[in-house]
């Protein structure tokens, strides 16, 4: 048979897929190496995608996704970000951030455009850039600079092919979180070599110690970013597959292009659920936030009581300690750990270089399971 | 200082056992301030007990319960307060408040036989002077108690690895 697509074909399985097959064969494993909120969608938003249901909404929408929808998008960010987008030409509801990232690529690069992405990352952005026909351009982020992307290792990495710079904060998987002067120099690069910038905030609202900075909201940045969040991480929506993207007319019209013939438009019973979770949610966002905070303390001093090292993050649901004191490399800790004391921690090479000797782990799990996790991981580095 | 009481508050609150230490460490507050919020709650009267939510149906210990609306009469002066206090009194009431519409208290009373609870509102409350009628509603199944699930709620379904 003829070869399938030699691109795709090289772009590495993703690290993740081979713990995946280790746990599968174990019991009483407690996992932070989850990607996802422990909560359940809040009832008031299942609720109204039953209904919805009930009612017979079970129809394509607007390749937009429903104006109704896009309205509340815009609603929330001019509210909390003083940023105005027309919800009937800037705003495109996709399938996920996922989806939106995808089309986004799609829409910016020509094949040996250069994208930078400060790493490390979520697994995604590189991929997806590949499929898209770009070349990935790694700017490695290190522990020291709490894994803050510096507009001088940016700087050094921009030719004359770049056509756009990756951003994510708060971010998967280091937590970490960018201040207003750090993100504006970053812009600032991007418009002194007319530069787009991807933003994904998808976790925006998991920002514990400051008040989230949308980078469209800077000086320079609206009219070259597009803007990628969604519900999965502030509403407990993963599984209802739900995002959306904002930017610029022109640069919606050609996403709308792409996800008009791929995707058709985003799941009418999820874009409801999305509707209802904007509109009266907000308490329910705020509680699981207040959680996530009590967690990330409680957890990130038991790490560091451990002696793995871990400033505390800013935001997100993740710690990403070093586990360079304990002598093994990450995998090693992560693969030992699993096997010897059924704790799942994912190692941080996985999202890029720059997470060499540090381990994520996920905080959204209730409090008596970390401090379980806590306990075995002390038995773990005590034996070492 | 009120914004770390009332968080150690909303700690306390859902879960009892939460240790000053560790209440410590989730709010990045000095253990020394939060034991001396709590024993200033504590002296104050702003936590009024520690408790354990208990299903004593699984227990197989299963206990009556039910709901009395009183209708009762105030008096100059004090209102209810008179009244409420003889019901209150009574350990097998569980709770008393005082609510609007057609009736003025709404009682909780536990007990071990739906006769001993009947019984119990009969002859003890139905009697007190000022109470002018009442009407007892047997609870048959706890779903929810003061924020508590008494049935078992969606297991964690996420799978043990994602992105
Ligand atoms: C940084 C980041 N972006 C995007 C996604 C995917 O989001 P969605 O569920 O909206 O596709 C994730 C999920 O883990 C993520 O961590």
């Amino acid at each position: 048979m003829k070869p399938l697509s030699r691109m795709v074909q090289s772009v590495p399985a993703s690290g993740i897929r081979r713990f995946f097959d280790l746990v599968a064969e174990m019991d009483d494993v407690i996992s932070l190496g989850v990607g996802e909120p422990d909560f359940v969608t809040p009832w008031r938003v299942r609720e109204a995608a039953i209904w919805s249901l009930e009612k017979g909404y079970t129809t394509y929408t607007s390749n937009y996704g429903l104006l109704e929808l896009r309205i509340e998008i815009a609603r929330k960010h001019q509210e909390r970000y003083g940023q105005d987008y027309d919800p009937a030409r800037e705003i495109l509801v996709t399938v996920g951030v996922s989806e939106a990232l995808d089309t986004a690529f799609r829409a910016l690069l020509d094949p040996g455009d250069e994208v930078l992405i400060p790493e490390p990352c979520y697994v995604s952005y590189g991929p997806c850039v590949q499929f898209a026909g770009g070349t990935v351009v790694p700017v490695p982020c290190r522990a020291a600079s709490g894994f803050r992307v510096s507009a001088e290792d940016v700087a050094a990495q921009i030719t004359p092919r770049t056509k756009a710079i990756l951003l994510s904060y708060p971010s998967n998987p280091t937590g970490a979180t960018m201040d207003r002067e750090g993100l504006q120099q970053i812009v600032d690069l991007a418009v002194a070599h007319d530069l787009y910038l991807v933003s994904d905030e998808i976790y925006d609202r998991l920002s514990y110690d400051a008040p989230h900075i949308s980078v469209a909201s800077l000086p320079g940045a609206a009219d070259r970013t597009i803007l990628l969040n969604g519900f999965s991480k502030a509403y407990a929506m993963t599984g209802w597959r739900i995002g959306y993207a904002c930017a610029p007319a022109h640069v919606i019209e050609v996403m709308m292009k792409i996800h008009q013939y791929t995707m058709l438009c985003a799941p009418i019973t999820a874009q409801l659920g999305a509707l209802e979770a904007l509109r009266r949610g907000d308490r329910d966002a705020a509680e699981m936030v207040a959680d996530y905070d009590r967690r990330r303390r409680l957890f990130v001093r038991g790490l560091n009581d451990l002696g793995l090292d871990c400033p505390l993050p800013g935001g997100a649901f993740y710690a990403f300690p070093s586990v360079e004191r304990t002598g093994l490399d990450a995998e090693t800790f992560a693969e030992r750990l699993l096997q010897e004391q059924r704790v799942l921690v994912v190692p941080g090479p996985v999202f890029g270089e720059g997470g060499v000797g540090h381990i994520r782990c996920c905080y959204a799990t209730a409090t008596d399971k970390l401090t379980e996790a806590l306990r075995r991981m002390q038995t773990f580095i005590s034996s070492l | 200082m009120n914004e770390l009481r009332n968080s150690v508050l909303r700690i306390l609150e859902r879960d009892a056992r939460e240790t000053p230490e560790r209440i410590a460490a989730m709010l990045g507050a000095p253990e020394e301030s939060v034991r001396e919020v709590i024993a200033e709650c504590e002296q104050y009267g702003m936590i009024r007990a520690y408790r354990t939510r208990i299903d004593w149906e699984k227990a197989g210990e299963p206990r009556v319960f039910a709901f009395l609306d009183v209708a009762a009469t105030p008096e100059r002066g004090t209102g209810y307060d008179r009244i409420a206090e003889r019901i209150y009194r009574y350990p097998e009431v569980h709770s008393v408040y005082l609510v609007s519409g057609s009736q003025d208290l709404r009682v909780v009373v536990e007990g071990r036989t739906i006769q001993e609870v009947a019984n119990f509102v009969a002859e003890k409350v139905a009697t007190i002077d000022g109470v002018r009628g009442t009407t007892t509603h047997f609870l048959l199944k706890k779903y929810k108690d003061d924020g508590d699930l008494f049935v078992d709620d969606a297991p964690d379904r996420r799978l043990a690895v994602t992105p």
